[in-house]
């Protein structure tokens, strides 16, 4: 036991120097290390402009709203932007009966969200951090999930879109930093959507206003103003149900979503410098429905599969994703799967750091399946 | 500024008070409150409250350090050396302060996130509310609960859900009965909260089965950013317990809340069950460090409020002008104040972290596998119980 929490011990002291090697301020305890990656954009997409994360997000509401007559944007504190000024500018724009503030009422939002939705308007709900969805959980689990399936699609309540965001943050403690994905995948009839940065956030939070299904949409709160890069200005849509494959190797695949495709960006390159790997990096992008044809084919490639992400371990999505890599990859498969994610513990407030699966922690993995 | 008839018994000998010198003091005064405002009561507590002056100074030094406190917790987050959520209860001490005048040792106390006033005065020192908040072994919580998780006897905590912590509120007060040990419980919510459908449940609850509860509405104008009256069908929170007899008191008055408490305290001991207390205050800083606090009120509201309806600043007029001290022996409470919490500050800050062993602490009473899993499926660290249990043995 002893050996185990040395190697533990060792493993974050080697943490804290990743770290400093982005990070000017030492003195402060930082975390959520990681570079972001921005997308590139092709000639296709026309005009584009500068936005970090929540002008992205703004943008796509903006749209929704300009294009949409029934579209309702609502949610705490949103007519004045919202905590993460998301919503910012909107009620100017629409009006106080189209972009509002409800109370603090979690279960109410998402219940009224689903009412609104039934009868006919598109429901553009803020949930103000994931972690307080679950007053909300009911609601979105019994009724907006199976709604369609009940009335035997004589009733529906697709035109919803939940938006909340999620994941860690540097500080967020035990109720501003979890990422409650699997929790809401576990449910058919939801989907479930992350984006990694402002392009995709716009196109998918397009896609989820209007899909025809009700969609949680999770934002990485920590992208908010970290993630910046160009975004299309035209109105368009990402297909949901779609991963992307970031970076193109041979030896092993590299899975994860929202902030940890770009740890797990960096981890390929220091995969190739100092083990000489190469790495396919796939952001799985949405949730539910997941990409399975994308992966599979990567696994079958490369052999060898590591997923990442910030939410615990046990029954993490992870962990859906590696029992069926290995039913369906089985004989192609060079190593067990791996998955590197959060602690089994509730999201601690001063270990922020050695709880969330850094570049080390994946380095680690893609050693250990190489020398299987 | 507030009608007060003093009954002054001049002279008496207070030896037992050693700070100061012998002096001509008044050892008690009377003072009128406003007007309680009642639901479902034919009588409500006594708007002419007497304080003694041991207590008048007693609590003039709680309401003193909690904002002293909590100035230094601004500052610290300023510093950065308090990182994440931070909510400050400036503002608002005459509620909690008045509160804990009326309360007896059984009872206890279950509160949102704006947490640190409330622990002080359950017990912990302003270094153990102020290492919590820097993350540090000393804290209360060991560092490990931060700015709105912060316990100790008989204090339920801090919680970061809103309205989460009333139905727990409600669970105190049934044990509070079932146990018979002579305690009720008092549940603080925001009027934000005040929407949340499980209060309701809670009140349900409570009244079915007569639950020794004062449910406590901290009405401080905003939920978040979002005016009580932009929020709230009904801005009477007293009035919405509907079946529950409730109380409006004036929140910046420490000695109308004191008697509020005291009255329906009563009630709950006497078995009539539930009373909904609605305390009209104001918090001047925003909802949390992340607010400026300023873009959905104007400065010269909060100004206004500062000037006119300060509860520290009231009570301190009221002690003057009744002769229960003097403006010097108040002088030097806040300077004790003061030097008590910037000791604290220091002591706070030299304070080391728990160390990494305590990552996988006490989540299970019984880990029925020695390890946690950890980050990978090779992974693991030892689970470990530290703490020892406060309220049960």
């Amino acid at each position: 036991m002893r050996n185990i929490l040395g190697s533990f011990v060792k493993s974050a002291v080697r943490h804290v120097k990743g770290c400093s090697e982005f990070s000017s301020v030492t003195t402060i305890r930082h975390s959520s290390s990681f570079t972001y990656v921005p997308d590139t954009l092709s000639s296709s997409d026309g005009e584009s402009t500068r936005m970090n994360l929540f002008q992205a997000v703004n943008n796509a509401m903006d749209i929704a709203l300009g294009s949409d007559p029934t579209a309702v944007v609502f949610g705490e504190d949103v007519a004045f932007g919202g905590v993460f000024r998301c919503s910012i500018g909107l009620q100017e724009k629409y009006g106080k009966d189209r972009v509002f503030n409800t109370p603090l009422c979690e279960q109410g939002i998402a219940g009224l969200g689903i009412g609104l939705a039934t009868a006919g308007a598109t429901a553009i709900a803020e949930i103000q951090f994931a972690d307080y969805i679950f007053p909300a959980f009911d609601q979105l689990v019994n009724e907006a999930a199976k709604f369609r399936y009940r009335c035997g699609n004589e009733f529906d309540c697709g035109k919803l879109t939940v938006r909340t965001p999620c994941g860690a943050v540097g500080h967020g403690a035990l109720y501003h930093s979890q990422s409650p994905e699997a929790y809401f995948a576990h449910t058919p009839g939801l989907k479930i959507v992350i984006p990694r940065g402002p392009a995709k956030a716009k196109g998918l939070l397009l896609s989820c206003i209007r899909s025809n299904d009700p969609c949680i949409f999770l934002e990485p709160k920590i992208l908010y103003r970290s993630a910046v890069e160009q975004v299309p200005v035209k109105d368009y849509e990402i297909p949901l149900g779609k991963a992307d494959v970031l970076v193109e190797g041979e030896n092993v695949t590299l899975l994860g979503w929202g902030t940890q495709v770009h740890v797990l960006q960096e981890v390929a390159q220091l995969a190739q410098d100092r083990l000489n790997v190469t790495c396919e990096v796939i952001d799985l992008v949405s949730i539910q429905p997941w990409d399975y044809e994308t992966i599979f084919n990567s696994v079958r490639k490369t052999g060898r599969l590591v997923i990442a992400h910030e939410a615990p371990l046990t029954c993490g999505l992870g962990a859906e994703i590696a029992a069926s890599v290995q039913s369906n990859c089985f004989l192609h498969l060079e190593a067990p799967v791996q998955r590197v994610t959060g602690f089994d513990t509730p999201f601690p407030h001063v270990f922020e750091p050695f709880y969330l699966p850094d570049k080390w922690r994946c380095l680690d993995a893609i050693k250990r399946v190489v020398e299987y | 500024m507030f009608s007060s008839k003093t009954v002054a018994r001049v002279g008496r000998n207070y030896s037992t008070w050693k700070i100061w010198p012998k002096k001509s003091y008044s050892t008690e005064a009377t003072f009128e409150t406003k007007p309680f405002k009642l639901h479902k009561l034919e009588e409500g507590p006594s708007t002419s409250v007497t304080i003694g002056r041991d207590e008048a100074l007693l609590l003039y030094r709680q309401m003193q350090t909690i904002r002293r406190m909590e100035t230094a917790a601004g500052n610290l987050y300023k510093e950065k050396a308090i990182r994440g959520f931070c909510h400050l209860y400036s503002g608002q001490e005459a509620c909690a302060v008045g509160m804990k005048a009326s309360m007896i040792s059984a009872d206890s106390v279950i509160t949102a996130y704006r947490a640190h006033g409330w622990t002080y005065l359950m017990g912990v020192s302003p270094v153990g509310v102020l290492a919590e908040l820097l993350g540090r072994k000393g804290g209360c919580a060991r560092g490990k609960g931060g700015s709105m998780h912060m316990y100790t006897k008989n204090f339920y905590g801090g919680n970061g859900i809103v309205g989460a912590q009333v139905p727990l509120g409600a669970g105190i007060g049934f044990a509070h009965k079932y146990k018979g040990d002579g305690g009720i419980n008092i549940s603080l919510y925001g009027d934000g909260a005040a929407n949340q459908g499980q209060l309701f449940e809670a009140y349900n609850m409570a009244k079915l089965w007569n639950l020794p509860c004062i449910f406590v509405c901290e009405n401080n104008g905003y939920g978040m950013g979002t005016s009580a009256e932009r929020a709230s069908a009904n801005t009477n929170y007293y009035q919405r317990g509907e079946y529950i007899p409730g109380i409006w008191v004036d929140g910046m008055d420490v000695l109308a809340v004191r008697e509020a408490t005291r009255f329906a305290r009563a009630m709950c001991a006497e078995g009539k069950g539930p009373v909904l207390l609605e305390t009209a205050t104001y918090r001047y800083h925003g909802h949390s460090m992340s607010d400026p606090g300023t873009s959905y009120r104007t400065r010269e509201e909060i100004q206004e409020v500062r000037q006119s309806r300060d509860p520290i600043t009231s009570f301190k007029d009221k002690m003057l002008n009744s002769n229960l001290a003097t403006a010097e022996e108040l002088k030097q409470i806040d300077t004790s104040v003061r030097e008590e919490i910037d000791k604290a500050v220091k002591a706070s800050k030299s304070d080391s972290e728990i160390g990494l062993d305590e990552l996988a602490a006490d989540i299970y009473a019984v880990n029925l596998e020695p390890v946690i899993r950890g980050v990978t499926s090779l992974d693991t660290v030892k689970h470990v119980n530290i703490g020892s249990r406060v309220n049960l043995n």
